[in-house]
């Protein structure tokens, strides 16, 4: 089967005002890729994940997500889509449980429980699952972030610097999941600031500079002093 | 600068025709004031029916029913101008409502003063919650709440959209003020149409007065299009200017 | 991998991950107007569920509801000899301020705690979310009136809560609560945003307020239905039409967060 891209942007334009954060992106994943964005704080990281899950509007350029847009799938397109981002998303007076469980209603799931079970044991939050998430920690709302991303079982993953807060045991239950993720064909986007982990987890590496792609390559061909080589290079400052 | 950034700005003010277009306006419309003075004052006949010093206070009806009329053509044009920017998300149109909001807010504070004024030696007193006066007095309030509003957003365009959006609540609600208004109590004159036995300060119309009512009409349409052109090419250029600040930073 | 996302299947495919033993995701094929209002009603519950734990809306508007009730009580109290003379005046005007309080909460909540995108990214008609947080804001201004319309009645010695005017506060409320929740989402992400709210809602209230008094005084009045079946006449009219408002525009507030 000829791979149609499941994530695909192109000639992607966003301004802030007048500002231009993004300027004639282009990225296309594939099912079962896994890809690491790189890029300084301000360089568009964000605001391309906001813009491929619908909640920004791109200025100019198109989304195609499994070959459709917004404007032609409408809503229903959402649900193709697991987003983690800065912000947990999750309500702080409700407990784990009762987050899952709106979140499984929200996304029309008919039998949530066993999945919402499955989902907090899988991210170890599973004892914890009746105390309010005003409780958690940092890394536990963060790991909660991620089971709501993957209750739905989206096809594409859009993950905003998934490891902040996390610890170790976290950040490497995390790497196992998407892993496992991108095994099932799952199309994965996410963003960090640790280039060791980009180059660990992901199949190929994209650097935004200039609102666009300036640098890409597949992990494999690569070492971190090059990925540090070529980061240094685009981003000196 | 570029020259084609000079060009646009230039070309978001007026061209050439326009200037001399919106010059022969605010002539007309000084003139057309200036003419509206002379009628309401000396030109028009005493009211018959009235004496004193309601027969005096009656003269401000011609300012009243002007402004009132500006107030109103405010209000339609900025809900035509909001609805074609809902659907259109052309700036411009939104540029129209917001200065046909403020002319016709303007205007519409006209009204309620010269009511004011007018009511002390009609009705006896400043103040009266009349259906028109109740429901002049909260449209107003409303589109007072449309600037105050506006200003507090910064995004342009989430500027425009939501204040379209308010507009169209704001203009949906004024019939229905008005009609509880009226069931709610009324003295004020019906000049026009049927006579209300309740209405206090009514008077009789004759032929000078009818002229003096339409030179105020046409005054007023000249005053109001100046000033709703001018602030329109006003905020075309205030954008224009944003516009180029940021592409210089 | 099959993925139609355009089509009208709303199956996600359950990619088993064998070695996490995943459980299926089984999702409502066609979730049409069923899965819709299921939806609305998972916001609302999710809004009354908060509430129940946080006691962040309710409380404060039926303090200030009380309170201002006595603060009238008072202020009247020397000139106006009757009670019924202000008591329809001070119900509507005491249970509109009160409303602010729990409106400006109802996106402004979201907003300050950033879940907002997690209601935008659900796969609904946005209008959903509209519909959700008016239910949630309706409970929670009605419950505040079973509270303050019976201090009314004590403090002013008058019954506020005969003959039509409960069905007049139900058609008052979803008016009020409909254009304020709008109204609410408007206002949520500017500055002021708790002095701005009411700015923008009072005036554009003025039909409610005027019918619901001028029903309430008709009702104390002891007049008959014929009387002022117009006021409910147009309470209903203004539900209608501003909802229908509010509906259509509701998913143009968020196009470009």
């Amino acid at each position: 089967m000829a791979a149609q891209p499941l994530i695909t942007v192109r000639n992607l334009v966003k301004r802030y005002g007048r500002k231009p954060v993004l300027r004639g992106l282009e990225l296309a994943v594939n099912p079962g890729q896994i890809v690491a964005l790189l890029g300084p704080n301000g360089a568009g990281k964000t605001t391309l994940m906001r813009v491929i899950s619908g909640l920004a509007k791109p200025d100019r350029g198109e989304i195609l997500l499994g070959g459709a847009t917004f404007q032609q799938a409408g809503h229903e397109l959402r649900r193709y889509i697991g987003l983690v981002g800065h912000a947990p998303l999750l309500y702080d007076n409700l407990n784990g449980l009762e987050n899952l469980h709106f979140f499984a209603a929200m996304y029309d799931i008919r039998t949530p429980d066993a999945r919402i079970e499955w989902c907090l044991r899988t991210v170890g939050l599973w004892t914890r699952r009746r105390d309010p998430v005003r409780s958690y920690s940092r890394g536990m709302a963060q790991r909660l972030a991620i089971a709501r991303a993957i209750l739905h079982n989206p096809p594409v993953l859009l993950l905003d610097e998934p490891d902040t807060g996390l610890d170790q045991a976290g950040a490497d239950l995390l790497h196992d999941l998407i892993h496992t993720l991108g095994a099932s064909n799952r199309a994965i986007l996410f963003s960090t600031h640790n280039l060791e982990r980009a180059l660990a987890w992901s199949d190929s590496i994209c650097i935004l500079q200039n609102g666009k792609i300036a640098y890409s390559a597949p992990a494999a061909a690569l070492d971190l002093d090059q990925l540090h080589a070529a980061y240094a290079e685009l981003h000196r400052e | 600068m570029s020259t084609t950034s000079l060009r646009r700005a230039r070309s978001a003010g007026t061209s050439g025709l326009g200037h001399i277009g919106l010059l022969v306006l605010n002539i007309g419309a000084v003139i057309g004031m200036a003419g509206l003075m002379w009628a309401s004052l000396l030109y028009a006949l005493p009211a018959s029916n009235l004496a004193g010093d309601e027969q005096t206070a009656q003269r401000i009806f011609y300012i009243h029913m002007g402004c009132n009329f500006g107030a109103l053509a405010g209000f339609l044009v900025s809900l035509v101008g909001s609805v074609i920017y809902l659907v259109k998300r052309d700036l411009d149109w939104d540029r129209a409502a917001q200065a046909a909001i403020e002319v016709g807010t303007l205007f519409g504070i006209g009204t309620i003063l010269t009511g004011i004024f007018w009511a002390k030696p009609t009705w006896n007193t400043y103040w009266t919650w009349d259906p028109r006066l109740t429901t002049s007095t909260i449209t107003v309030l409303i589109y007072i709440a449309y600037l105050l509003f506006r200003n507090g957003i910064d995004t342009r365009q989430t500027r425009a959209r939501f204040g379209s959006i308010y507009a169209l609540f704001a203009f949906a609600s004024v019939p229905l003020t008005y009609y509880s208004a009226r069931w709610f109590r009324s003295i004020h004159p019906v000049v026009f149409g049927s006579d209300n036995p309740d209405a206090e300060g009514g008077f009789n119309i004759g032929v000078t007065m009818t002229h003096t009512l339409w030179i105020a009409v046409i005054a007023f349409s000249l005053l109001f299009s100046m000033l709703m052109l001018q602030r329109w090419r006003q905020l075309r250029l205030e954008d224009r200017i944003f516009e180029l600040r940021e592409e210089i930073e | 991998m099959s993925m139609s996302v355009a089509t009208e299947s709303h199956r996600v495919e359950s990619h088993r991950a064998e070695s996490h033993r995943a459980v299926p995701v089984q999702m409502y094929t066609q979730p049409g107007h069923a899965g819709y209002w299921r939806k609305v009603w998972a916001i609302a519950a999710k809004d009354l569920r908060a509430e129940v734990r946080a006691k962040e809306v309710l409380g404060t508007m039926i303090a200030f509801g009380l309170l201002a009730v006595v603060v009238f009580g008072l202020a009247f109290d020397l000139r106006v000899p009757q009670g019924a003379m202000v008591a329809p005046g001070v119900l509507w005007g005491v249970i509109l301020f009160a409303g602010v309080l729990g409106l400006h909460r109802s996106f402004g909540a979201e907003m300050d705690r950033h879940t907002l995108p997690a209601l935008l990214l659900a796969p609904v008609d946005r209008s959903a979310i509209y519909f959700g947080k008016f239910l949630a804001q309706f409970v929670f201004l009605a419950a505040a009136v079973v509270v303050i319309a019976p201090a009314v009645v004590v403090i002013f010695n008058v019954n506020v809560l005969q003959g039509w005017i409960p069905v007049g506060l139900l058609l008052g409320l979803i008016g009020y609560t409909g254009v304020g929740t709008l109204f609410g989402a408007l206002t949520a992400g500017i500055r002021a945003r708790e002095s701005m709210l009411p700015i923008l809602l009072m005036p554009v209230m003025a039909p409610v307020f005027m019918a619901g008094i001028g029903l309430t005084a008709n009702v104390l009045d002891g007049r008959t239905f014929v009387d002022f079946r117009h006021w409910l006449l147009l309470l209903g009219i203004y539900d209608v039409v501003f909802l229908t408002i509010a509906y259509l525009v509701f998913d143009m507030i968020w196009e470009d967060s």
